[in-house]
């Protein structure tokens, strides 16, 4: 990449960065929430990110693990814990429940993590709804306290939504800190080329393993800012169908992009609330659309702004190749 | 004792529809890589592509005609040239992702555009009960039962005893070799799918009168599929059979003998328990495994 077009990146991000700060100051409480929300569920999709863009496994259980973050989070604050003891048990669960769930699974094929996060997402909405004397079932968790950051009260719209925004730039830091790291290499590797990975010293199936299990944490990480943010959570919000819209988003935004999960979950958070005319039929289009783009670009919209990019970049090289041939031939 | 009995022939009935919709999936993996996500989709929607027939005036025979004829264009053919031609070339995951947004997509629109309540469905077996053996047994439970093991059978016959059933198992097994010996692998594959869209019509119009038409209701159906397939074996015929069976024995023993409230749980840890002692299923082979 030339020197030009990071310094543009760079512009653009600080650029993107200050809007999401300074624009919602004057938005109203709904706003904020909608904003509040596509950040929440940005670190979410970021998770299964991991899974499916950068490790090539589908994961239906993402919402599952929100789910378990949340409750995670809104049985211990109303208990009168701090939300940051919250976020460790929502990690480590996550993280545990996911190695135990995958482990099994990757031995055999690659879509059998699909059929048992499948059927975890059922058994987990099961558990949340049944276990009263834990989640309190049907009946839900109200009165979920928002947490003190820094010895700031968040409990009033604006601040919780900086305080989302905050987490989702530390998950953002540390994913791409990761996904730089070895093991981001690693997982990249294993996407790529199995094989090769394997044949180079990579233990494929511990590596997507890993892959799966952090992204899984990454949905409990969700799931404790989710219960403060809605402060009341029933069973429902997490039942097999978050897991699908988690997975759309990924999809739609670009899986294996690092910027697709916040394209993604903009897409899927905010559109609904812009195409409030399309009433009932909203969901029908989005799927539809998904479709068509999964056809004209498994990769998601960043893959053809990519693709589009690679183009140029292609045309560029050979018209500069062109033109040093041709110097060359007319040097005497 | 006799209660036993009761839950074991219920049991098989709708355990026999599963295998029905568990065979069309196992089907369409072995020829053509699809593993569809909106197998139960498939199912809900006949019932109310009958429906719409039966409500523009005409009689319930023709509706179910009309209706497997629509499921054979819409589900069949539609599903292969629309969806899984353009997708195939992308690659296994994919394909199985895009059949997750057709499920959504089929739901959304059956709520759009017929109903979100759960609608009445007639039962092509008259509703009663039969003394069998000196016990009473729902007449509607032995009908689904018979039709559905008749449909097996003649599939079966349909695979292992002719010559088309044998070059569509040459396609499943090695669409190279298949082509080289002049199998015409395209028109085989067309066929598993028309195959599948006739298993789940079929299993759409035996299940819907226990469970009512609702635009939800291919949630369970395909979960309970897929379970069946892979807890028979997913690269096996006679295994999704087999699993379909099982699940459904499982299903009807644990509504009674589990607590209500942990009944769909059941299956669930049945298939976690199969993959991790047995991946390849009851009856299936092992496939090398690709992770």
């Amino acid at each position: 990449m030339t020197a030009a077009g990071k310094y543009w990146r760079i512009a653009i991000g600080v650029a993107v960065i200050a809007a999401l700060i300074i624009v919602p100051m004057n938005f109203n409480r709904y706003g904020l929430f909608i904003l509040s929300q596509w950040a929440v569920m940005t670190i979410a999709a970021m998770g299964l990110n991991l899974t499916l863009g950068y490790a090539g496994q589908v994961s239906l259980a993402q919402g599952a693990f929100v789910g378990i973050g949340a409750y995670a989070a809104a049985i211990m604050t109303t208990q009168g814990m701090p939300l940051i003891a919250a976020l460790g048990v929502a990690i480590v669960l996550c993280f545990a429940i996911g190695w135990i769930l995958g482990y099994p699974a990757l031995r055999v094929q690659h879509h059998y993590l699909a059929f048992v996060t499948l059927a975890f997402s059922t058994l987990a909405f099961l558990v949340f709804r049944n276990e009263d004397w834990l989640t309190k079932g049907i009946y839900g968790i109200s009165n979920i306290p928002r947490p003190n950051v820094l010895g700031f009260a968040t409990s009033r719209p604006l601040p919780f939504y900086y305080f989302c925004l905050g987490s989702l730039g530390v998950v953002s830091l540390a994913m791409w800190w990761l996904i730089r790291s070895p093991w981001g290499r690693a997982f990249v590797a294993l996407r790529e080329n199995p094989v090769r990975a394997l044949s180079l010293g990579i233990d494929t199936r511990r590596y997507t393993l890993m892959a799966f299990a952090i992204g899984s944490a990454l949905g409990g990480v969700a799931g404790t800012l989710y219960a403060p943010l809605t402060q009341y959570i029933d069973p429902v919000p997490f039942n097999l169908s978050l897991s699908l819209d988690l997975l759309m988003m990924v999809i739609v935004g670009g899986s294996g992009f690092f910027f697709g999960p916040l394209l993604g979950a903009m897409i899927a958070v905010l559109l609904p609330e812009w195409l409030r005319f399309t009433q009932g039929y909203y969901l029908m289009l989005y799927a539809v659309a998904v479709m068509l783009l999964l056809i004209y670009s498994p990769s998601g919209i960043l893959g053809i702004l990519d693709r589009y990019l690679t183009e140029r970049r292609t045309k560029v090289a050979s018209a500069l190749r062109a033109v040093t041939k041709s110097r060359l031939e007319t040097a005497p | 004792m006799s209660n036993l009995l009761d839950l074991l022939v219920a049991g098989l009935a709708t355990g026999a529809i599963y295998a029905l919709v568990a065979v069309g999936f196992t089907l369409l993996w072995q020829t053509s890589q699809t593993i569809n996500f909106a197998q139960g989709e498939f199912v809900m929607l006949p019932a109310f592509l009958m429906l719409a027939v039966m409500h523009a005036g005409a009689p319930f025979w023709l509706a179910i005609i009309l209706g497997i004829l629509l499921s054979l264009l819409l589900l069949g053919l539609g599903f292969k040239l629309l969806l899984v031609d353009p997708m195939l070339r992308h690659g296994v995951l994919p394909l199985a992702i895009a059949t997750m947004a057709l499920a959504i997509g089929m739901k959304e629109a059956v709520k759009q555009f017929f109903s979100a309540e759960a609608s009445p469905f007639p039962s092509i077996v008259p509703a009663g009960d039969v003394w069998v053996l000196g016990r009473v047994v729902s007449l509607q439970s032995l009908g689904v039962l018979a039709l559905a093991i008749a449909v097996v059978i003649g599939l079966t016959a349909l695979l292992n005893r002719t010559s088309i059933g044998h070059q569509m198992q040459a396609t499943a097994q090695n669409p190279t070799v298949a082509r080289i010996i002049g199998v015409p692998v395209e028109r085989m594959i067309l066929l598993t799918f028309l195959i599948n869209a006739f298993l789940v019509a079929l299993a759409s119009l035996l299940i819907t009168p226990i469970y009512l038409a609702k635009f939800s209701s291919g949630e369970v159906l395909g979960q309970a599929a897929f379970i069946a397939a892979i807890v028979g074996g997913f690269n096996q015929v006679r295994g999704a059979i087999a699993g379909g069976l099982l699940i459904g024995v499982v299903d009807n023993l644990a509504a009674a003998y589990v607590s209500t409230q942990y009944r769909a749980a059941v299956p669930l840890i049945l298939l976690i328990v199969i993959i991790l002692f047995r991946p390849q299923g009851l009856l299936g082979r092992p496939e090398e495994r690709t992770v």
